[in-house]
C-alpha cells in the first residue's frame, strides 16, 4: 500500500506570520461573539445590564480610574488595585520566603525532612478558605487575615515544591562541594539557595492565580476597599460595565507579573535555560 | 605523600553483602586503577574512599590514621558528571574551594582577596587549558572542558588524594586521549595518590601504575546475595612512556 503524500497533523507546522495571526484568532473572535451579542440584546432591552456595550464600559473606566468618587474623593480603581496589590505583595513575600527557608531545609537535611514532611504534606490538604472564619476570628477582619489567607493557600505548595527540587539536586554536588570544605551551611547558602532562585521563580508564577484566588475570596467577605471586594460590590446593582472592567484589569495584572518574572528569571539567571526541562 | 591502607573491608546493604575481605596496601603517589564488571562493587569502593558510605567492617587507613566520617578537603573528586556547579562559572567554579576555606561563614570572598582567589584559580584554569573559557557557565562547555573542569576544581584544595569515578567514560576517543595525557601529568606533578574506577581496561592500563580488578568468586544465583567481590587480581604496571621519561629527567637532576 502506497503511503500517502501528505504530512500528518502532527507533523505539520504554522509558519512565524500564521502562528502570529492563529494565537490572535480567538481573542478576536471572543471580542466579535460579545459585540454581536451585546447587540442583540441592547436592541432587544436598551436597559439590559448583562452585556453592556463597548461605549458604557469606556464611560464606566472613565468614572472609576479618572474621576474622584463623589462621595470619598478619591479614584477607586486606583485605590482598590494599591490596596489589592499591597495584600497580595505582602502575601506572596512571605509565603516565598517561608518556603524558600523550610523547603531548602526539608530537602537537604535529613532530620528536618523526618520531622516536617509529613506534617507540611498534611497541612497542604487543609482546605483554606475552610479556615477563612478561624482567620477572621483570630486575626480579626483587618489586613492580617487577608494576608495570612494567601500565606496558608500558598506556601505549603511553595514549601514542597522547593523541597522536591533541593532533593532533585544530583548528590554527586553535594558531595563535591564537602570535598571543597563545605560545611552544612555553606552548602545551602553557596550550592543550593543559588540553584533555587530561578526555580522558585517558577514555583512563584505558578503560585499567583491561586494567590490571586485567595486575595479576592478574602476580600468578597470582608473588606473595605480593594479589587475583589468592588467586584462583589456592585455585583448586587448588576453593574457588569464596572465589573468587566476590573475582571480584565485583574487578568492584566495577573499576566503581566508572569511575564515580568519569566523575563526577571532569564536575566538574572542566564545559566538556568540551559538546565531546565522544557516547560 | 600519602599512604593507604584498607584493611579486612566489608560493606553489606542489609542481607546483601557487596564486598568481602577487602586488603591492600597503597603506597604513596600510586596511580590505582579499579576494574570490574558491572555491580562488582568498586563504586562501592570508591565511596567509602570518600566517606560517602562507612564500611561495615574493618578500617581504612589514610597515613596511618582513621579515615574522616564525612567527605573532606584532603581527598578531591571528580565524578563521571555533575561534578561542577551550573550555577557558577568556569573560573567561579575553581575559585569556590577558596571562597569556602577564606570567606567565612558566608563563604564569600570580596575586593582584594577576590582578586587574590580569582588569580590563583586562572593559574589552575591555565594549567588544564581552560583560561579563556573562565567566564562561561559548565553548559555552554564541551564534556570534555566539564571534566578538565572538574579536575581544575578538585585540586585548588591540593587533595593529597583525588578519586576519580569513571572520570572520562562519557568523553570522545580523541579528547579522552588529551584528557589522559593531562591527568598523568597532574599526577606527576602533586604527587598526589589517585583511585580511578573505569570500564576501560586500557585507559586503566595507560594511566595506572597498579590495576586492580574487583570480581565475585561466586556467581551462582543463589550465592549472589550471600557472597560479595574481593580483589581478584592485582597487577603493577608502567603508566604510559611519557612518564617513565620524566621520571628519569627527575633522577638525572636530582
Amino acid at each position: 500500500m502506497p503511503s500517502s503524500r501528505r504530512e500528518r497533523l502532527i507533523n505539520r507546522h504554522p509558519g512565524p506570520a500564521a502562528g502570529r495571526l492563529l494565537a490572535l484568532a480567538p481573542f478576536a473572535l471572543f471580542l466579535v461573539a460579545y459585540s454581536v451579542g451585546s447587540e442583540i440584546r441592547l436592541a432587544e432591552n436598551p436597559n439590559d445590564k448583562l452585556l453592556p456595550s463597548f461605549n458604557a464600559i469606556a464611560d464606566a473606566i472613565q468614572r472609576m480610574a479618572f474621576e474622584p468618587d463623589r462621595r470619598t474623593g478619591s479614584y477607586l480603581l486606583w485605590e482598590d488595585t494599591v490596596a489589592s496589590l499591597s495584600r497580595l505583595g505582602a502575601g506572596v513575600l512571605l509565603a516565598t520566603v517561608m518556603g524558600a527557608i523550610i523547603g531548602i531545609a526539608v530537602g537537604l537535611i535529613p532530620y528536618a525532612r523526618h520531622t516536617m514532611s509529613a506534617f507540611i504534606a498534611v497541612f497542604a490538604m487543609i482546605p483554606p478558605l475552610a479556615v477563612l472564619p478561624i482567620l477572621f476570628i483570630t486575626f480579626g477582619l483587618g489586613e492580617v487575615s487577608k494576608v495570612v489567607l494567601i500565606v496558608f493557600g500558598i506556601a505549603p505548595y511553595m514549601t514542597r515544591d522547593i523541597a522536591l527540587r533541593v532533593s532533585e539536586l544530583p548528590s554527586e554536588q553535594i558531595v563535591k562541594a564537602q570535598t571543597l570544605g563545605a560545611s552544612t551551611w555553606h552548602i545551602a547558602w553557596r550550592i543550593v539557595l543559588p540553584q533555587m532562585l530561578p526555580r522558585i521563580i517558577d514555583t512563584l508564577r505558578l503560585s499567583l492565580g491561586a494567590a490571586w484566588l485567595f486575595l479576592i475570596a478574602a476580600e468578597a467577605i470582608a473588606a473595605q476597599s480593594g479589587l475583589g471586594y468592588r467586584i462583589f460590590l456592585l455585583r448586587r446593582y448588576l453593574a457588569m460595565d464596572v465589573i468587566l472592567p476590573y475582571v480584565f484589569w485583574i487578568t492584566f495584572l495577573a499576566v503581566s507579573f508572569d511575564y515580568a518574572l519569566r523575563k526577571y528569571q532569564g536575566w538574572a539567571h542566564p545559566w538556568f535555560a540551559s538546565q531546565r526541562t522544557p516547560a | 605523600m600519602t599512604e593507604v591502607s584498607v584493611q579486612d573491608v566489608w560493606m553489606e546493604y542489609g542481607d546483601q553483602i557487596v564486598l568481602e575481605r577487602i586488603n591492600f596496601e597503597v603506597p604513596s603517589h600510586s596511580f590505582i586503577s579499579l576494574v570490574g564488571p558491572s555491580g562488582c562493587g568498586k563504586s562501592t569502593f570508591l565511596r567509602l574512599l570518600l566517606s560517602q558510605e562507612r564500611a561495615t567492617r574493618g578500617t581504612i587507613l589514610i597515613d596511618g590514621k582513621a579515615i574522616a566520617p564525612n567527605p573532606e578537603p584532603d581527598r578531591g573528586v571528580v565524578f563521571q558528571k555533575y561534578s561542577v556547579f551550573p550555577h557558577l562559572t568556569a573560573v567561579e567554579n575553581v575559585m569556590l574551594g577558596l571562597e569556602i576555606e577564606r570567606g567565612g561563614v558566608f563563604g564569600r570572598l570580596h575586593g582584594r582577596a577576590r582578586r587574590i582567589a580569582r588569580s590563583e584559580a586562572m593559574e589552575i584554569l591555565e594549567g588544564v587549558g581552560l583560561a579563556e573559557s573562565a567566564t562561561k557557565y559548565p553548559s555552554a562547555l564541551s564534556g570534555g572542558m566539564q571534566q578538565r573542569l572538574a579536575i581544575a576544581q578538585a585540586l585548588i584544595k591540593k587533595p593529597r588524594i583525588l578519586l576519580l569515578d569513571e572520570p572520562f567514560g562519557a568523553l570522545d576517543p580523541g579528547i579522552r586521549s588529551e584528557v589522559h595525557d593531562l591527568m598523568l601529568r597532574l599526577w606527576w606533578d602533586t604527587k598526589m595518590t589517585v583511585f580511578m574506577v573505569t570500564h576501560d581496561l586500557s585507559e586503566a592500563f595507560y594511566l595506572g601504575t597498579r590495576v586492580v580488578a574487583f570480581d565475585r568468586k561466586r556467581k551462582r544465583e543463589e550465592e549472589l546475595k550471600r557472597y560479595g567481590a574481593s580483589i581478584a587480581f592485582d597487577t603493577l604496571t608502567e603508566p604510559a612512556p611519557f612518564i617513565a621519561d620524566l621520571k628519569a629527567k627527575e633522577a638525572a637532576a636530582g
